[in-house]
């Protein structure tokens, strides 16, 4: 199964198996990894489930829809060129080992 | 003798919060979660939405995995229910017979569906929404039948509605007022919802009660005062929900339309507390009683219950929120724009992105947008901080409403 790796602010790190077509903000849930906290159960109306990809793996992604841009204005933590929502990205074979860290505050 | 544990009646979305918050505070004593439900908490939103659909399955509503309960050692106790209160013992009567104790008890009962009230109601191929077998059945029930008739033109109704000409089946919506979520919107946004309902196909009829439902034609035949309004292979009825209450008012804990709490999620019982829809609580936001169906006020206000469980005065004052999903239309709502005296739109109905901004005594009181999310929460900002707003100003798209809110 692929796996993607959760970077908490402090540095510490959760290597997590995520089943295809999964949402990383679920799959961060299930894995009980701290710092999701995805309010709105992934209706991308919250963003409370804001991640930071590294800028070299924005490539990988699918690019971020109207909605999720415009929800990104909306985050707690400052949004930066990584930001994305981790409800709207759906696990693929092709994000294997993708790191994404989470922010220091979601509310 | 050991302190009796915590008590946590009803396992949605607020009695898990409140075990959680418990923890996250730092309560180390035994935590039991009770849910009359076979399911560990589950997320409501989805079943009449994705989950209906079939794009997610149950084990992705769950909130949480089961390991979470071990590490933060809260015992679920699911499938069981609780007969009685006995407030001068400190115990519950659980359905077994036997007596559990507390130390302190938190109500999150939540609310069940309003029933059908007329003749013919009581069939199987009548479906509600409320829980996961409920949602269960109706999938299934959903893949058998081709055409549907919906009772309610409310959010449940209309998601339903959404979710079933996606799948292609016929619709028909029957709702008993003149204009859909009458008791949530304005008439503006209702009228855009008949209209898009009304563009994807369903038949759409305000103002039309049915009066009984009759076996008919391999299906139902819904009628009203003059004749045959519908015939359906199947039926879902979303006319609101009842507040469980039995067993605070049984224990003689006050409810009024919900059990009443205060700002801390108190009752009037010092060691028992109530969170989320089972509430009739004084919103500090609002300034005034109100109960709420959403998981905003489920998750917030049972954080102020868990706070006030150990101790700590916490006020409950949080701005309402509530989305809902139809067809590719996200309709967000902030506030509580109802009643009002005046209300501009921002952006365009043509587009399907706009927002009404609500307005009372010249006040900011609430906004409903339409596919426009930064409106939303730049609203949910506003009126948190109280930054005042002109109605010219939220009209304009030149005023940039998320930095108003930054600036605060």
């Amino acid at each position: 199964m692929p796996k993607v790796i959760y970077r908490q602010p402090d540095g510490s790190e959760n290597a997590v198996d995520v089943p295809e077509g999964w949402s990383l903000m679920e799959a961060a849930i299930q894995n009980d990894v701290s710092g999701i906290v995805a309010e709105c159960g992934g209706g991308c109306a919250c963003a409370t489930c804001h991640v930071y990809v590294d800028d070299a793996d924005l490539v990988r992604l699918p690019p971020v829809s109207a909605m999720e841009g415009d929800m990104l204005e909306c985050t707690a933590a400052e949004r930066r060129t990584g930001s994305r929502l981790s409800c709207q990205i759906k696990m693929t074979a092709a994000l294997d080992g993708l790191t994404v860290e989470i922010p220091d505050s979601q509310t | 003798m050991p302190q009796a544990p915590f008590v946590v009646i009803g396992a949605g979305q607020a009695g898990l919060q409140v075990c959680d918050s418990l923890r996250k505070l730092g309560y180390t004593g035994k935590l039991i979660l009770i849910g009359d439900e076979s399911h560990p908490p589950y997320q409501r939103p989805p079943l009449s939405k994705k989950f209906l659909s079939g794009d997610v399955e149950a084990d992705r509503l769950l909130f949480r995995p089961a390991s979470y309960y071990d590490k933060l050692d809260i015992e679920l106790r699911l499938g069981q229910s609780v007969r009685r209160i006995d407030r001068s013992a400190n115990e519950l009567e659980c359905e077994d017979g036997s007596r559990l104790p507390y130390a302190k008890l938190a109500l999150t009962t939540g609310a069940r569906v309003r029933l059908l009230p007329c003749p013919g109601a009581e069939q199987p191929n009548v479906h509600y929404v409320r829980d996961l077998d409920d949602s269960e059945q109706l999938r299934s029930a959903l893949a058998a039948g081709h055409r549907l008739a919906v009772i309610g033109g409310g959010f449940i109704g209309l998601e339903v509605a959404a979710m079933a000409r996606g799948l292609g089946k016929e619709v028909v919506l029957l709702e008993a007022l003149d204009r859909l979520m009458a008791r949530a919107v304005s008439p503006e946004v209702s009228a855009y919802f008949a209209n898009l309902h009304r563009a994807h196909g369903v038949d759409l009829r305000l103002g039309c009660s049915v009066r009984e439902i009759v076996p008919g034609d391999g299906g139902l035949q819904l009628r009203g005062d003059s004749g045959t309004l519908a015939e359906a292979d199947l039926l879902v009825v979303g006319i609101g929900v009842v507040p469980n209450t039995e067993l605070a008012a049984e224990a003689g804990l006050e409810c009024r339309g919900g059990i009443v709490v205060d700002i801390h999620a108190a009752t009037s019982d010092p060691d028992i507390v109530a969170a989320g829809d089972c509430t009739m609580h004084f919103n500090g936001y609002l300034g005034r009683e109100v109960r709420l169906e959403s998981v905003q006020n489920a998750v917030d206000q049972a954080r102020t219950a868990a706070a006030t469980m150990v101790g700590q005065a916490e006020r409950y004052i949080q701005v309402p929120w509530f989305w809902s999903d139809q067809y590719n239309v996200k309709l967000q709502m902030a506030g509580i724009g109802m009643p009002f005296d005046v209300s501009v739109t921002r952006g365009h109905q043509a587009d399907d992105a706009f927002s009404l901004f609500y307005f009372r005594a010249g006040k900011l009181v609430g906004a409903d947008s339409i596919n426009r999310p930064i409106d939303h929460m730049a609203c949910r900002k506003l009126l948190a901080q109280g930054t005042m707003l002109t109605p010219e100003e939220a009209a304009s798209e030149d005023a940039d409403l998320m930095q108003l809110a930054r600036a605060g």
